[in-house]
Parts: C-alpha cells; sequence; structure tokens
C-alpha cells in the first residue's frame, strides 16, 4: 500500500476529507495492488445513524454501515424480501459479509482483470489510458451497455436484488440536503469516463437503501451461476419476483446480474410477461427480446446462451408448480 | 499512530504505521504468530479471526479502524491442555494436512457453529428460517476458507463432531 493519512469522521461533516473508508473488503485489496492509492481515507464507521434498519411505512430504510451478514440475516427482510436475503448470501464468503457494508457493496468495484493489472491499458483506472480488454481475454465481461472504453461488469449480487426490488439510495450532499434515488438510475454507463460508475457528487454519502413495502405472496428468487458452488462472482445472475393468480402473471419483476455495467433491467420482457399465461413458449419469447443478437466481446458470447437459459430457468421455478429449492415466498410480518 | 485492541482479554496498546493491517499486527507486533498469512487479499480465509464475535479477515481489517476492539484469535480459545471442542474434533479426525489453514479453519467453524444456533441462513438453507447443519450447509458456510491439502471431507466430519458435542 501507498503510505496514506487516516481521519476517523466524527460528522458528516468529516466525509468530504478523503477516500471513504467503512467495510474496506474491496478498498484495502485495491489498495494493496495500487489501483487504489488514497492520500486520505477518512472511517466513516463510527458515525452514529448509518448502523440500523428500520421499519419505514411497510418497507425497510437499510442504514449505509448495515453488514451484508446483519441485512441476509434480518427476520424482516428474510420474511418480505426474501431475493434480497438469498443475493446477498450468494455472494462472497461469510467473512467478508460480516465486514462488508450495504453502501460499499454498491460503490465496489468491478473485477475485470484489466481493471486490477496495473501493466495493462484501463479506462477506469486511468481516463484516456486504453482498454486492455479490447482484444484481450474477458469471459468475466459484459454483455450489455458497455462502450468502447470499457467493458467491465458490475459484479454485486445485492444491487441485483436491490434493483429487482425497487429499492431507492438515500444520498446525503455535503451542505445536508438528502435525496432518494432509484436503483435503475444510480449508476451510470461507461460511456466516455467510465471511472465515472454512479451519479455521486463531491462530499455526497450514501446514508441508507429503502426498500418498499414487499410484495406479499409474490415468489422470489436469486438465481446465481458461477464457476463454483460458492466464493464465485457471478457469470449471469437473475433476481426475480413474481406473483400469479391461477397461472396469470400478474406482477413481475426481474434484474439480471454481471451482464452489464450495472444490474440490468429490461423493462420490454416485462412487458411481455404481465397479464400472461405462464408457459414455456412465453418464456421463450421474453428470452428472445431479453438476450442480444451479438456480444460486445468474443469470449461473452456463451453468456447469451446462458442468460437465455438461466433466465427461462428462473421463470418456470417462479411460476412452477410446487416447492422449488431456493424459492421463497414473501410475507408481511402479522 | 496508537491502537489500543483486546486480544484473547488482553488490552494492548500498539504504535503502528497506518497502513499496518490487523493481520500484521497480531502476527509481528503482538507475537501471535498462530493466524496465518495465505493470500492477503480475503480469499483463502487463513486469517480468519473473531472480531467482537464475529468471524473476519484479519488481513482486510486496517488495525487503526479497531480501535477498542475485542479481537480473539486461535491462542485465545484453547490451549494444548485445554482444546477448544472443535480443536479437539480436528486432533481426532485429523482435519488436515498440512495444517497452515486449520487457525483460520478452526477460527472461522467456531464462529459458524454460533451463527448455525443464531439461526442464521445460508445461500443453500431449503428454508431461510430453519437451517440445519449438512454437508451441503457447512461446504457453503465454509467457503471462505480454503485447504489446499484439500482435507474438505475430514474438516467436515470434525465440525460434525464438534457440533455434536456443544449439543
Amino acid at each position: 500500500m501507498r503510505p496514506f493519512d487516516y481521519q476517523r469522521a466524527t460528522s458528516f461533516d468529516d466525509v468530504s476529507a478523503g477516500q471513504i473508508i467503512a467495510g474496506g473488503t474491496n478498498l484495502l485489496d485495491l489498495m494493496k495492488i495500487q489501483v487504489m492509492t488514497p492520500d486520505t481515507l477518512v472511517d466513516i464507521t463510527r458515525l452514529e445513524g448509518l448502523s440500523e434498519i428500520q421499519a419505514e411505512g411497510e418497507g425497510l430504510r437499510i442504514g449505509a454501515l448495515v453488514t451484508n451478514s446483519a441485512l441476509a440475516n434480518d427476520a424482516r427482510v428474510r420474511a418480505g424480501w426474501p431475493l434480497l436475503s438469498r443475493a446477498i448470501l450468494a455472494g462472497a464468503s461469510a467473512q467478508i459479509r460480516n465486514k462488508a457494508t450495504t453502501g460499499g457493496n454498491l460503490l465496489q468495484r468491478t473485477r475485470c482483470p484489466y481493471f486490477y493489472d496495473t501493466s495493462q491499458a484501463c479506462n477506469k483506472r486511468t481516463p484516456g489510458e486504453g482498454c486492455a480488454a479490447q482484444g484481450g481475454a474477458g469471459r468475466m465481461l459484459a454483455l450489455f451497455g458497455t462502450s468502447e472504453h470499457c467493458l467491465a461488469a458490475h459484479p454485486s449480487d445485492m444491487a441485483v436484488a436491490l434493483t429487482a426490488l425497487e429499492a431507492a439510495v438515500e444520498i446525503r450532499s455535503a451542505d445536508g440536503e438528502t435525496r432518494q434515488v432509484p436503483m435503475h438510475e444510480f449508476y451510470r454507463g461507461p460511456g466516455d469516463r467510465p471511472d465515472i460508475e454512479n451519479g455521486l457528487g463531491k462530499g455526497d454519502l450514501i446514508t441508507a437503501v429503502i426498500l418498499p413495502s414487499p410484495h406479499a405472496g409474490a415468489r422470489q428468487t436469486y438465481r446465481k451461476v458461477r464457476d463454483r458452488a460458492s466464493y464465485a462472482f457471478a457469470l449471469v445472475s437473475v433476481a426475480g419476483s413474481v406473483a400469479m393468480e391461477g397461472d396469470t402473471i400478474t406482477q413481475v419483476s426481474l434484474a439480471y446480474g454481471s451482464v452489464a455495467p450495472h444490474p440490468w433491467m429490461d423493462h420490454d420482457v416485462v412487458q411481455l410477461l404481465q397479464g400472461e399465461t405462464a408457459s414455456n413458449a412465453l418464456f421463450e419469447r421474453a428470452a428472445d427480446a431479453l438476450v442480444p443478437d451479438s456480444a460486445p466481446h468474443p469470449d461473452t458470447d456463451y453468456k447469451r446462451n446462458l442468460l437465455r437459459r438461466t433466465f427461462i430457468a428462473t421463470m418456470r421455478q417462479l411460476t412452477g408448480p410446487g416447492d422449488t429449492a431456493g424459492t421463497d415466498i414473501a410475507r408481511t410480518q402479522g | 499512530m496508537k491502537t489500543t485492541l483486546t486480544v484473547n482479554g488482553r488490552s494492548h496498546e500498539v504504535d503502528h504505521d497506518t497502513r499496518r493491517t490487523l493481520l500484521d499486527t497480531l502476527r509481528d507486533d503482538l507475537d501471535l504468530p498462530g493466524t496465518k498469512k495465505g493470500c492477503d487479499h480475503g480469499q483463502c480465509g487463513a486469517c480468519t479471526v473473531l472480531v467482537n464475535g464475529q468471524r473476519v479477515n484479519s488481513c482486510l481489517c486496517l488495525t487503526a479502524m479497531h480501535d477498542g476492539d475485542e479481537v480473539t484469535t486461535i491462542e485465545g480459545i484453547g490451549s494444548p491442555e485445554r482444546l477448544s471442542a472443535l480443536q479437539k474434533a480436528f486432533v481426532e479426525k485429523d482435519g488436515y494436512q498440512c495444517g497452515y489453514c486449520t487457525p483460520g479453519q478452526i477460527m472461522s467453524a467456531t464462529a459458524m457453529l454460533k451463527e448455525m444456533r443464531d439461526g442464521a441462513p445460508s445461500y443453500v438453507s431449503d428454508d431461510l428460517d430453519a437451517a440445519e447443519l449438512s454437508d451441503a450447509e457447512m461446504a457453503e458456510r465454509m467457503s471462505g476458507n480454503l485447504c489446499r491439502c484439500s482435507a474438505y471431507p475430514l474438516i467436515r466430519e470434525a465440525i460434525a463432531m464438534a457440533a455434536e458435542v456443544e449439543k
């Protein structure tokens, strides 16, 4: 690691003084290999009021410092938003989840190998330097939403679930104002500045994630496909929540992970499914709409078929008869 | 800079560079080499310790951020004369070959068994509200601890044995 000053934030006024650190599970890793070299670290873990999960209406307000473990284990989350518990538990290891925070998870960086390798060109690391993934090896790269400047995929599982659950990010600006940004508007595509990954400005701090009221009765799952059974980033993942009346899909929300620079959504696919009778033919048609005709990098071409199959399997799981392992029914607590 | 830590019940003040990790503090400043450095990137779990009762990778902890915290290492859960249930079970079941990952495995399993008792679910739990210790659950819950000798079946046997003893 390069030398840095360490400051412990005691109030919100301190957060603009440098690079914020909370769980540090991704940041310290990147500092050790000098991909990130902050001059000053501002430790926000002792700020008050950011570590609670509070009921807000029928939803929840999740403080930015709530750990991944605490969030996944919370009885209210398991009951009302089981998809979120599953997605978090699908990510990283128990040790990492005990440290990693809600806000930090949203801000974790890509695991593109060229971003990690300082001897290779990377526009996300050094704007204007070029992208070694173009023409390089890249089976973890994205399928959607890339630009010629960056092909990297966002690695989070939790953010995919929060997107499917239509959560919002609460942000406090340096002047003390608070705003809420829906998950699907929080990230920005790479364009010509892949180093800018979201709409956070200087002095902005994520203070919470807001979960809206649960879709009681909806079946939910987080399906993750990866190279090994545990502790691996997704190749493709699908977060889904479906409510049915008989064979008819009355409510559906879906988000897709590890296929884009941010959790991916497709409103056309939702439109195709909503109000229709669940059937394999319907899911095939929706998959045709979802999956692109080509991949931005030859090494991710396999993800087109993998996404198609994972999507169809998820829809079958969420609409089929009987209990399936890994499927939970969202419920309100009486 | 100075940081005060309680390690295995004893308070220590350490003077350190801001870059110091908890792992290096334990091994090099406090002479507690039971905690091992494997990858130093949070991938292998050899450095697992308990911080305020929760298992973490000490290689991904800045010492500066843990002022006032309580740390438990492998040296703190038992001694050669008085082994913990898990330590005993690892010996009994031969839950290792080279032994380098073993302190991390035992610290991780110590926390994992408590998480089970507290009802914490895992990704492979059929019911998020009623997880039971099985081979699949142990494999999932211990996936942050690698054993390059691949002693996994015996590690699971040892953990299952300790879980029975603790019941």
